[in-house]
C-alpha cells in the first residue's frame, strides 16, 4: 500500500486538476481554432466540418480562411479592435492617476487604518460586477444624482446627456475596475523604504524631485500590475459597454458577442476571439512577468 | 512607511472611496422608494422587497445560482487545492509548466473568450457523444475551471508558509503521508479553503458572460435574469433585489474576514506558546 501511495500518490493529485483544466480550458481552445476554419452552415451546429470522409474512405481537410480574411476586409472588427483598445488605454490612464495617489494615501496611515482602508477599497470587488454597473446608472442618467446636483449647484441649466455616450463607457470602467488598480499599487508602495526618502532629502532633494527620483521608479512593478489588472479586462469588456453605452460604443467583447447571438455566425465568432486573444498576448506577458517578478520581491 | 498624509492625497482618497460608494448607497436607498417612478420620491416602503417573493422568474433563478455556487465552489475548492498541492509540494513532475499556465490563464483571459470556446467544445461533444446537455452541468462545469484557477493561487501562497516539520514530525511519529498531512498542514491551511470556497461562490454567483454563452434554454441564472431586466433601463424591484445581494455579500465578507482573522490570531498565538 505505502509503495504503491509512494509511486502514485503524487499522480493522484496532479492529474484531477491537469486533466480538468486540460480538457475543459485549454482544449476549447483548440475547438474554436478548429470552428474559426471552417464555414457556416445551415445546421446544428451551425457550421461544417473541416474534417470529412470522402465516398471512397480518403480523409479531406477543408480548410476556410475565409473567416480571418473576412475580418480584415469589414471595417466593423478593425474599428471595434482600435476602439477598445482606445477606450481600455484611456480609462487605465484615469485609473492610475485617481488610484495612485489614494494608495499613496493609504500606505501612510498607520498599519490598523490600513487594514480598514483595505477592506473598503476591497468590498466593491465582492459585490456583483453586473450590480454595481447597474448602480452607476442610478448616478448618471439624465435624473439620476449627479445631474440633480449639478442642477441644484447650478453648475449646468440642462441636463447633461451622459447615459448611452463614451463617457458613460469611461464611467463605468473606472468605476469598476479602480480596487484592482489600488490593490497592487498599495502592495509595492507599502514596501517603500522611507529611509531612502529621507537621505534624498538630507541631500537637499525637493519632495516632487524625490518623488519621481524614488518613489516612482520602485513604484513601477505596482503601475504595471495594476495597469494590467485594469486594461485587460477593459478591453474585453461586454457588460459596460451594452448597458452604459450607445450604439457608437462597439466594443470587441460587444461585437463577439452579437456575432454569436445575432447573427449565429460561430465561425466568425471564433476567429475574432481567436485574433483577440493574440492581440492580448503582449499585455498578458507583461503582467505575468511583473507579477512573478513582484512575488519573488 | 508611516507619516503625516498631506491634505491633498487625503482629498484624493475620499473622492475614489465615494465613487466606490455612492452608487450603491443610491441604489439602496431607492430601493425603499414607494414610487415607482424611479425620479420620484415617493416616500419609505419595503413593498418592493414584498413583490420579489411573489416573483417567480426571479426566485427560480435566484435559486439555480445558490444551486450551481454551492457545487461550483465545493468542486473547485477540491480540484484547486489539489493542484496548490502538486504546484508546491513535487518541484519537478511532466505538465508542470502546462498546470502553472493554466491555473494562471483564467485569471486574465477575457470572460467572452472562455464562453465562447467553452460553448464550442460543449456543442462538438453533444455532436460528438451526446452529452452534456447545455444547463445546470455545463454551467457547473464551466464556473469550476475559472474558479478553481483563484483557489489554487489562493492556497498556493498559503501552502508555501506551512511549515513542513509538523507533518515531519507526525511522519517521524508512524502517521502515513497521507494522514500526516491532515492532522497538520490542513489545519493550518483551512482558512486560506474557507476564503476561497466563499470567493468561489461570489464569482460563480455574479458570473454572466460565460454562464449566457453556456447555459441552456430553461436555464438562467440570476444575473442572467437580472441582465436582461437592466438592459430595459432602471426598475424599482431590481433595485430591492440589488440591495439583498449587495448587504448578504457585504455581511458575508465581514464575517469571513473577522472569522478569519481571529483564527489566525489563535494559530500565531499557538505557535508562540509551542516555541516556549
Amino acid at each position: 500500500m505505502s509503495a504503491w501511495l509512494r509511486r502514485y500518490g503524487k499522480w493522484m493529485i496532479i492529474l484531477p486538476p491537469l486533466l480538468y483544466l486540460l480538457v475543459f480550458f485549454l482544449i476549447p481552445f483548440a475547438f474554436a481554432l478548429k470552428i474559426s476554419l471552417s464555414e457556416t452552415a445551415l445546421r446544428v451546429p451551425p457550421f461544417t466540418d473541416i474534417l470529412t470522409l470522402s465516398t471512397d474512405g480518403h480523409p479531406h481537410l477543408a480548410l476556410n480562411f475565409g473567416n480571418f480574411k473576412y475580418l480584415f476586409t469589414d471595417e466593423v472588427y478593425g474599428l471595434s479592435y482600435l476602439y477598445s483598445l482606445k477606450t481600455a488605454f484611456f480609462s487605465t490612464l484615469i485609473c492610475l492617476a485617481l488610484g495612485y495617489p489614494m494608495a499613496y494615501a493609504i500606505a501612510r496611515t498607520s498599519k490598523s487604518t490600513q487594514n480598514i482602508l483595505l477592506l473598503i477599497i476591497i468590498l466593491p470587488f465582492w459585490t456583483s460586477f453586473l450590480l454595481r454597473v447597474y448602480a452607476l446608472e442610478g448616478i448618471i442618467r439624465e435624473n439620476g444624482l449627479l445631474n440633480t446636483a449639478l442642477l441644484w449647484l447650478g453648475v449646468i441649466h440642462h441636463p447633461l446627456q451622459i447615459m448611452r455616450t463614451t463617457l458613460a463607457v469611461y464611467f463605468g470602467i473606472i468605476y469598476s475596475y479602480l480596487p484592482f488598480m489600488v490593490l497592487p499599487l498599495f502592495a509595492t508602495l507599502e514596501k517603500l523604504d522611507n529611509s531612502l526618502l529621507e537621505a534624498a532629502a538630507d541631500l537637499g532633494s525637493p519632495p516632487w524631485r524625490s518623488f519621481l527620483d524614488v518613489t516612482l521608479p520602485l513604484s513601477m512593478p505596482g503601475i504595471i500590475a495594476g495597469s494590467m489588472l485594469v486594461f485587460i479586462p477593459a478591453i474585453g469588456e461586454f457588460v459596460i459597454p451594452t448597458l452604459l453605452g450607445g450604439p457608437d460604443n462597439l466594443m470587441i467583447g460587444r461585437v463577439l458577442w452579437d456575432e454569436f447571438f445575432g447573427n449565429r455566425d460561430w465561425p466568425v465568432a471564433s476567429a475574432v476571439a481567436i485574433v483577440f486573444l493574440i492581440l492580448l498576448v503582449g499585455p498578458i506577458a507583461l503582467y505575468q512577468h511583473y507579477n512573478t517578478q513582484q512575488l519573488e520581491v | 512607511m508611516n507619516e503625516r498624509v498631506s491634505p491633498f492625497l487625503l482629498t484624493i482618497l475620499c473622492i475614489g472611496i465615494a465613487i466606490l460608494y455612492v452608487p450603491i448607497i443610491v441604489l439602496i436607498a431607492y430601493s425603499f422608494n414607494a414610487s415607482a417612478l424611479v425620479s420620484v420620491w415617493g416616500g419609505f416602503s419595503t413593498s418592493w422587497y414584498g413583490a420579489l417573493l411573489h416573483n417567480e422568474q426571479i426566485l427560480d433563478a435566484a435559486w439555480l445560482s445558490l444551486k450551481v455556487g454551492v457545487v461550483v465552489s465545493t468542486g473547485a475548492v477540491m480540484l484547486g487545492t489539489l493542484a496548490a498541492i502538486g504546484l508546491v509540494r513535487f518541484a519537478r513532475f511532466r505538465g508542470r509548466l502546462l498546470l502553472i499556465g493554466m491555473v494562471n490563464a483564467p485569471l486574465v483571459m477575457p470572460e467572452i473568450v472562455t464562453g465562447i470556446t467553452q460553448l464550442l467544445l460543449f456543442i462538438s461533444m453533444l455532436h460528438l457523444i451526446g452529452w452534456p446537455h447545455r444547463g445546470f452541468l455545463t454551467i457547473v462545469i464551466a464556473h469550476i475551471a475559472f474558479c478553481t484557477a483563484y483557489v489554487t493561487i489562493t492556497v498556493q501562497s498559503r501552502l508555501r508558509t506551512v511549515d513542513r516539520s509538523l507533518e515531519e514530525a507526525a511522519m517521524d511519529l508512524g502517521s502515513g503521508p497521507v494522514r500526516a498531512f491532515l492532522d497538520t498542514t490542513l489545519p493550518a491551511i483551512m482558512p486560506a479553503l474557507a476564503s476561497s470556497w466563499l470567493l468561489s461562490f461570489t464569482l460563480s454567483l455574479d458570473d454572466l458572460v460565460i454562464s449566457s454563452f453556456v447555459s441552456g434554454p430553461g436555464a438562467s441564472t440570476l444575473p442572467m435574469v437580472i441582465f436582461s431586466k437592466v438592459k430595459l433601463g432602471v426598475s424599482p424591484d431590481i433595485n430591492a433585489l440589488a440591495s439583498l445581494v449587495i448587504g448578504a455579500v457585504g455581511v458575508c465578507v465581514v464575517l469571513a474576514g473577522y472569522l478569519m482573522r481571529r483564527t489566525e490570531r489563535q494559530r500565531v498565538l499557538d505557535m508562540q506558546l509551542a516555541e516556549r
